[in-house]
């Protein structure tokens, strides 16, 4: 089968293209510029847009009108552009129009820096706008998770009518490995809802305002309705090695990569470790990580944060099991070995057997 | 007369009933006097003389007229506010053949929109704003705009306002006349009837030219408020032609209608089975990639580093490539940004038999150091038995190992040789191959050809290559194994 030695940032942008996109607004932020640079060089040569807009502000805005113009459109950050677009994830969820936008996680807070962290967690999945909303957050591990959750993205998002995130970090956005992308290319959809400036289309109205109060509250039902929906049917993750598990280890993105390291190198010692992988951090795996709390010791949490997720853990474990975090911030990716120690201490701290001798091989 | 007797007549791109307010179907939720009321149905006549009314996409602001979709029975569109232009780009964009109206108010417009409409005019968009501006904050109950004339009270100026304050009045079409793309910018006056029928004749203008296909044009309306302003309609009227055309003089600032062509239409969408091709990823830019993995288990773990310049990220590309070539797992993750400003430059490449869990590489089992920060920094992470190639005759003394084999020469010499610096790199690379043996020549060829995109460089590299092998080969002997 073909395959393309490829950076995750691009395969985001072949594949969307692949997928029907045809409009790409952005604003360029390291670790996601290359977005942008590969949207500038596609988008024109398969018919689509591509403009550099005057912010993430205007960017976010420009895709509501390319959605609500019936055009499947994404854009693409990093924390301080997608601190912008906020106010307009909100009113693209209050309109209901399905867009991506791909976040490209740096270190924060303020300017940070450009190095890979998850500190974008709380302000993607939990929603930094105003208002009952969510966004669906798909968040890759490989770079051909970038283009397949990319390509997923838009379906989810039409499906849903809502914004759909693709959360990486920089190391997952920068680094390259083989990709074999979708066989056929999707065609251009028609959304009956959309403002198309047809005749058929002409009474559509696209909109976010609900003036009267029982009418905005029957909207916000209904969009209820459509994420309980969605976290009854969207829950994707991925396990490793949890079968016999008395620790779950829990992390996304690169964290998670560390994290098979990390499984690995335990199992070669006897600690039966595994991992819980949520593909979907909105809506997030809440069944699966009771389920493995029925026959796992306890938690461990790892991110490139001071712990964000980590809070979704301990709501899904509701204390049924003890959680202990490890996080590393600033652009520091920790090592293997170093995460490893971490899930040792652990280990022996609850009791979870860890034979000295074997330890000694570490 | 007959002017009048038009005006009285409902547009046909209004709705026959507004669906609003159950009692109020046929009145409009602006109040009597308001300019948006009149400019309203100045709009919705011109969109019936043009016949465009299947075509038109109104982009709705926040504001006074944000309720614009209840009564123009056209594509709607509701934006954020002082968004409609971003908004109205792309919606243009994406239905080329539309008709958008950007309607907005001095507050929406001029002040926390202030850089979408300025980007929107100056990209030259071909969009019709038709931009309101009453000096005050309608919906909001009657707080300074940036249009506020000196000295004038608002809620928010409760002294009048100051210049040392607030500054001075904004002049949006004095501003946007600055620059080069807009091809249509008047500003006219509901200040009487001779001001409506002007503004009538702009409005029309505005449509027409983005029917004719040229770019950006913006009405401005200077507009009665009598609500706020706390005035009769008629003073309303009267305040617009005393004071606000003073400070906002009508007239056309830009007019450029007859002298820009159409903007050149977009070139037609290649067929989806052009796609892979246009996107590189036919057979010219992938991998065919063996379906079996070689059978011998191996996990190459390599890291790269030097000074950026010396093609440490390429070295890295062409040993992943190979390895893909080989069928192997491969994943390469470099060191980014503000690192290789600072000089240094590393990156991280594994090549694997079986799914590559970590990327990232702590303990490599092969360094290539371009220089001797690099040596030093990684040089004790190597895992024993492991080879480092180091691109200089000597080691430092307190880079020393005996547990790792080293494979040590002036590469960048060896480029010179060869007649350019900048393939030392690929010089390491066949020392590399010829010492350790990590994938076949074959497939370190097709990375190459794969990876540098010109003939001439093609050829250095190949000559950097053999230079590296036959180095090496005088190098390696009596290694760790
Ligand atoms: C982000 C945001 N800030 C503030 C508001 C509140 N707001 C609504 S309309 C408006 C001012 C509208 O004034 P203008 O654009 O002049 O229109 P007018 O009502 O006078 O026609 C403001 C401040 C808002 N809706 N959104
Ligand atoms: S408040 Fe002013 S601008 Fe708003 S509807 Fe009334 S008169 Fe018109």
């Amino acid at each position: 089968m073909p395959k393309q030695l490829i950076k995750g940032n691009e395969a985001i942008v072949k594949s969307a293209i692949l997928a029907g996109c045809r409009a790409f607004y952005g604003y360029p932020i390291t670790p996601a510029s290359e977005l942008a640079e590969a949207a500038a060089k596609y988008m024109p040569l398969a018919g689509g847009t591509f403009l550099q807009a005057e912010s993430e502000t205007a960017s976010i805005y420009m895709l509501f009108g390319a959605a609500a113009a019936g055009v499947r459109a994404m854009t693409a950050s990093s924390g301080p552009g997608i601190s912008l677009m906020q106010e307009g994830l909100s009113y693209l969820a209050g309109a209901e129009l399905p867009c991506v936008i791909a976040d490209i996680m740096r270190g924060g807070p303020g300017l940070g820096n450009i190095a890979p962290e998850q500190g974008d967690y709380n302000q993607v999945v939990k929603g930094g706008g105003h208002g009952c909303y969510h966004t669906i957050v798909l968040a890759p591990d490989s770079v051909q998770e970038m283009a397949d959750l990319t390509a997923l993205a838009f379906d989810l998002a039409d499906a849903y009518r809502n914004p759909v995130f693709v959360l990486a970090d920089g190391a997952i956005g920068q680094m390259m490995e083989p990709v074999e992308f979708m066989a056929r290319p999707v065609e251009p959809r028609h959304m009956p809802w959309a403002v198309e400036a047809t005749p058929e289309t002409r009474k559509n109205l696209v909109t976010s305002i609900y003036l009267e109060p029982d009418n905005l509250e029957a909207h916000i039902r209904k969009l209820e309705a459509k994420y309980r929906r969605c976290e009854r049917e969207e829950v994707r993750f991925e396990e490793y090695q949890t079968g016999d598990a008395e620790v779950v280890l829990m992390g996304y993105g690169i964290t998670a990569r560390i994290l098979k390291a990390v499984v690995e190198q335990l199992r070669a010692t006897g600690l039966r470790v595994g991992l819980l992988r949520p593909i979907t951090l909105y809506p997030f795996p809440v069944a699966a990580v009771q389920r493995l709390a029925r026959s796992a010791k306890l938690f461990g949490v790892v991110e490139l944060s001071t712990g964000q997720m980590l809070d979704d853990v301990r709501l899904a474990l509701n204390g049924a099991r003890p959680v202990e975090f490890y996080g590393r911030a600033g652009g520091n990716v920790p090592p293997a070995e170093e995460v490893a120690r971490f899930v040792r201490r652990i280990a022996r701290q609850y009791g979870v057997a860890v034979a000295e001798e074997e330890l000694a091989h570490v | 007369m007959s002017e009048f007797s038009v005006l009285q007549q409902k547009a046909e791109s209004f709705y026959p009933n507004y669906g609003r307010k159950a009692e109020l179907q046929h009145q409009t939720h602006y109040c009597p006097g308001c300019g948006h009321g009149i400019i309203s149905k100045l709009l919705a006549r011109a969109i019936d003389e043009l016949g465009i009314q299947d075509r038109t996409i109104l982009v709705n602001p926040v504001g006074c007229s944000v309720f614009g979709y209840y009564y123009f029975d056209v594509g709607n569109i509701q934006s954020a506010h002082g968004r409609a232009p971003a908004v109205a780009t792309a919606a243009k964009r994406a239905r080329p053949h539309s008709v958008v109206v950007s309607y907005q108010g001095d507050g929406d417009l001029a002040a926390i929109g202030t850089a979408e409409i300025l980007h929107a005019a100056n990209r030259g968009e071909p969009i019709t704003v038709i931009f309101v501006n009453n000096a005050i904050y309608g919906m909001t109950g009657g707080q300074l705009a940036p249009t506020t004339p000196v000295g004038a009270k608002s809620t928010t100026t409760p002294y009048g306002r100051s210049i040392f304050n607030e500054g001075y009045p904004l002049h949006v079409c004095e501003t946007l006349a600055s620059l080069e793309a807009p091809v249509y910018l008047e500003r006219v006056a509901i200040g009487n009837i001779k001001g409506i029928l002007q503004a009538g004749k702009a409005i029309r203008r505005g449509l027409e030219n983005q029917v004719n296909g040229l770019g950006f044009s913006l009405i401005e309306v200077l507009s009665p408020c009598p609500t706020i302003w706390k005035t009769t309609p008629q003073d309303a009227q009267k305040r617009i032609r005393e004071e606000l055309s003073k400070i906002y003089p009508v007239g056309v600032f830009r007019d450029l209608t007859g002298d820009r062509g159409a903007r050149p239409a977009a070139l037609p969408a290649p067929t989806l089975n052009e796609l892979p091709a246009l996107l590189e990823l036919d057979a010219a830019h992938t991998f065919e990639t063996p379906d079996r993995r070689p059978t011998q288990a191996v996990d190459w773990r390599i890291k790269v580093a030097g000074f950026g310049g010396q093609g440490v990220l390429m070295l890295g590309e062409v040993l992943a490539e190979a390895g893909l070539a080989a069928g192997l797992d491969v994943s390469w993750l470099p060191s980014y940004g503000p690192e290789m400003r600072s000089g240094t430059s590393n990156c991280h490449v594994r090549l694997a038999t079986h799914a590559i869990d970590s990327p990232l590489i702590s303990r490599p089992n092969v360094l290539l150091a371009l220089n001797e920060p690099s040596l030093r920094k990684f040089v004790h992470t190597v895992e024993p038995g492991g080879w480092v190639l180091y691109n200089a005759d000597t080691l430092p003394p307190d880079c020393r190992r005996d547990d790792v084999n080293f494979v040590t020469d002036s590469f960048t010499k060896i480029a010179d040789g060869i007649g350019d610096t900048r393939v030392g790199n690929i010089v390491m690379l066949g020392a590399l191959m010829e010492a350790a043996h990590l994938v076949g020549d074959e497939q370190v060829d097709a990375a190459l050809a794969h990876t540098v995109k010109s003939a001439r460089w093609l050829e250095f590299d190949r000559k950097a290559l053999v230079a590296g092998k036959l180095a090496a080969r005088r190098i390696v002997q009596g290694v760790v194994q």
